[in-house]
């Protein structure tokens, strides 16, 4: 038999609320954190717009001695583990050190850390490159700094796979868990809203240049030219089904799924790898895509990728065969950090029997999908499929179901 | 899918000293070092002016004028190495169902050559802080998320199964290849590309090793400049490369006449949940690591016949994985010999756990232990036998090999000649 393995706890950073509840209170509402870059003067890129935190103090949180040597992104990663921790009611010290473990997935790394120390190295010279640095920027940062602040010596690990990692991570948590260790933090945060990360992202050609907030970031529309990139995510407290109950934990439900695969070389004739891993994803959870209740979107608002995204969905799914929903409308795509983050909303839309909408946009006909747009759509959700895709191929899904 | 063993098929290796895995034993077995000057850029303002650097010409080994424009130094050393892998191992892969192969690569540091040079163009050497877009190369998105490795090296084995970079700082070479076997155990996939990639001998490294002086001042002196173990050591030496290895379930390997070097039988990383760069001296989770390898290998540690250091060469590391070592094989440990190769080929971050691997498969293959050059006097809280300067000859059936890194990490992994008797 094998072990089931539950999520037990969420601590949430999102551009459109810090901690689950301004978080579920936004995205429910179909409310926004979307809009012009203010942490550096975006006017010279062909890219304004960003899904940026709002008012998140790090001092508020965490001691002074850890602001020199962290990035942005780990310190929100840091301020997510003790609210998802609280949220589950974990306290890491009353248990055994080896029985809990850290698995995170990372896109860029503290790049914001990273440019000033390049600046400083370029403009200045090599004496004042901080000690920091050997550690602060690389894609490692997030476990190791987690383990550490919450003394975790079990089984850790990162893993990077662009924005399909937030769920490669949470996979890899399962099978740390399934292997005997009791609880693993996963997830991810990732950001990179700086001048260096920026002109990195743009690299891409897939940000959109629309400059209205409203208008920028619209998967499935006919309008899509691009995404919203934005900074954030979400850590889960994942724990072995029978510790979670032993201990009388409240649990948001299970990791039933997951799947992943990569597409072929480009000018290949073969299919893109997603309906597989979607089809891998529903056979590892032992589910019929009849029992999905919602899919949340990679929706990466580039027609080509819609395209792809809505066969697959469609060629398992039926023609507007299951309600498909894209919250990250309202963030922004958080790289790594975007698919714990639709983690989350996935189990607060079971929690609450609604599926939260996909914001701004007017369907294309192209696509048969059946989206849940501008309004919130009431209805049971006891299972649901989250799906991410990493530039240069990357596929990855996960099935995540409520439990008795 | 309980019972799948996975074994090493096929190897290739790019380290200092030599392309080729043949190359790369050699020197091991020679016992000649790879340390020299940096030649990459002027290392005149840096406090270690030492490297292991690799010489490589990315056209000579197969790589297209478009495939070099957009791949890091690291991406092309993967991709190199993959492709030499699986010739190596002689596996047909076009008859492998494309989404049952599978592609893990470990980097530490990604594509920090790349970030580190392009960084420079787009703020016009530091000095601008608003980086110019305009001046940036069309691949850069490929540097920022170094997942373009694993994606580089699946288009170029056709793989479309479960693909990832593993980025766990210095253990991730092991623990790229320890995610991999736990891909085929579990059934997920039947063929692995797995193995690590980094290429870091750049300004910004320099500079940060420096600043924690983790990197050896020793630039005098360079090719004996690593010293793992020796009682003069006083930091490492920065390196590069990469390591490939073709990983098969054993029944399916064994059904196509493959060579199987080894069986990868345990595998097990821990943190010390301790200090991002500082090491506690007990050792106490690098042995954890071990232990759990061990059990998950069903041996006991008298079985082990070689122990593959990690062996940086800091003051502090050595003695960590000493007592660590110790600690689980007790007196078992004063008759393992157990030997650093960054002291011939220095230290590649992520890429040096698999390059320690296959030197663990090698030394498997060939029956004999490679040596740690230049120790010459041992320090006294380091007192193992760690094969001083000469190869050995002796037969080697099991191998244990170890890795630490900032951030925590300790991983240990156990290779072991798949026809042995499992209890």
């Amino acid at each position: 038999m094998t072990t089931s393995v539950v999520v037990t706890g969420l601590g949430v950073v999102s551009p459109n609320g810090l901690g689950v509840q301004d978080y579920w209170a936004a995205t429910r509402s179909g409310k926004s954190g979307i809009g012009r870059v203010t942490r550096f003067d975006p006017s010279q890129y062909p890219a304004k717009l960003a899904g940026e935190i709002p008012g998140f103090v790090a001092e508020d949180h965490l001691p002074g001695r850890l602001l020199p040597q962290t990035d942005r992104m780990t310190r929100l990663a840091l301020v997510a583990t003790d609210w998802a921790l609280a949220d589950a009611g974990v306290k890491p010290e009353e248990l055994p050190e080896f029985d809990m473990g850290v698995v995170t997935a990372s896109s860029s790394g503290g790049f914001e850390f990273g440019q000033g120390e390049l600046q400083k190295l370029w403009s200045q010279g090599s004496q004042h490159v901080s000690a920091y640095q050997s550690f602060a920027w690389f894609y490692a940062v997030n476990s190791g700094q987690i383990s550490i602040r919450n003394g975790m010596k079990g089984p850790s690990g990162v893993l990077v796979s662009d924005e399909a990692g937030g769920l490669d991570a949470v996979a890899q948590a399962r099978r740390q868990i399934r292997k005997g260790t009791n609880l693993i933090v996963s997830g991810a945060v990732d950001a990179s809203v700086c001048p260096w990360g920026w002109v990195a992202q743009l690299a891409s050609g897939r940000l959109s240049g629309e400059e209205e907030p409203t208008r920028a970031y619209l998967p499935f529309d006919g309008d899509a030219t691009g995404y919203v990139s934005g900074e954030g995510g979400a850590i889960l407290i994942m724990e072995a089904a029978e510790a979670a109950r032993a201990r009388g934990a409240k649990i948001y439900g299970e990791i039933a799924g997951y799947g992943s695969t990569m597409d072929p070389k480009p000018g290949s004739e073969r299919e893109p790898g997603l309906r597989k891993a979607i089809e891998l994803a529903l056979a590892d959870a032992g589910v019929q895509p009849g029992d999905v209740d919602v899919v949340f979107a990679d929706a990466a608002a580039v027609p080509e990728l819609d395209r792809i995204e809505a066969d697959a969905i469609t060629a398992v799914f039926g023609p507007r065969g299951v309600p498909v929903t894209a919250p990250k409308t309202m963030t922004g795509r958080l790289y790594s950090g975007a698919a714990p983050l639709d983690l989350a909303a996935a189990f607060l839309a079971m929690e609450e029997g609604l599926i939260p909408p996909t914001v701004n946009i007017t369907p294309s006909a192209d696509y048969d999908l059946d989206l849940v747009v501008a309004q919130p759509r009431t209805a049971a959700v006891s299972t649901a499929l989250v799906l991410a895709r990493g530039y240069g191929g990357f596929n990855s899904a996960v099935v995540v179901r409520s439990v008795d | 899918m309980s019972g799948r063993r996975v074994v090493i098929t096929g190897i290739e290796v790019l380290a200092p000293g030599g392309v080729g895995a043949k190359n790369f034993w050699n020197l091991l077995s020679e016992g000649r070092t790879a340390t020299r000057g940096i030649t990459f850029f002027d290392p005149s303002p840096f406090r270690s002016k030492v490297a292991a650097e690799i010489d490589f010409d990315p056209e000579e080994f197969g790589l297209s004028p478009q495939e070099i424009r957009r791949m890091d130094r690291a991406a092309q050393f993967a991709v190199v190495a993959a492709r030499g892998a699986v010739t190596d191992s002689g596996i047909e892969l076009g008859a492998v169902d494309p989404y049952r192969l599978g592609v893990t690569i470990g980097s530490a540091v990604g594509a920090t050559m790349g970030l580190d040079e392009e960084y420079r163009v787009v703020s016009d050497g530091g000095r601008l802080h608003l980086v110019d877009h305009e001046y940036s190369v069309p691949h850069l998105y490929n540097y920022l998320v170094p997942s373009s490795f694993a994606a580089e090296v699946a288009w170029a084995v056709g793989a479309e199964g479960p693909s990832t970079v593993v980025s766990t700082g210095c253990t991730s070479g092991i623990d790229s290849v320890g995610h991999a076997v736990e891909l085929i155990r579990e059934g997920s996939v039947d063929v692995m590309i797995a193995g690590s990639s980094d290429a870091p001998i750049s300004p910004i490294t320099m500079a940060c090793f420096d600043a924690i002086k983790a990197t050896t001042p020793r630039s005098d002196d360079p090719e004996h400049a690593s010293r793992p173990f020796d009682a003069s050591r006083n930091g490492f030496v920065l390196g590069e490369g990469a390591a490939v290895f073709v990983l098969e379930e054993l029944e399916s390997a064994r059904k196509r006449g493959a060579h199987i070097y080894a069986e990868i039988a345990g595998y097990a990383t821990r943190s010390n949940a301790y200090h991002m760069t500082g090491l506690r001296p007990d050792g106490l989770e690098m042995a954890e690591a071990i232990r759990v390898s061990l059990d998950e290998a069903r041996m006991n540690a008298t079985e082990i016949d070689y122990i593959n250091a990690h062996g940086s060469g800091t003051k502090q590391n050595d003695r960590h994985e000493t007592a660590a070592v110790k600690r689980i094989l007790g007196d078992h440990a004063y008759r393992t010999p157990m030997s650093s190769i960054k002291s011939m080929v220095g230290h590649s971050l992520g890429a040096i756990g698999s390059i320690e691997i296959a030197a663990s498969a090698l030394a498997m293959e060939h029956n004999v232990v490679p040596p740690t050059a230049n120790l010459h006097t041992p320090d006294p809280e380091c007192d193992l036998d760690y094969v001083p300067l000469t190869a050995r000859a002796q037969r080697t059936d099991a191998v244990l090999t170890v890795g630490s890194g900032f951030g925590g990490f300790q991983s240990a992994m156990v290779l072991a000649r798949p026809e042995r008797s499992v209890a």
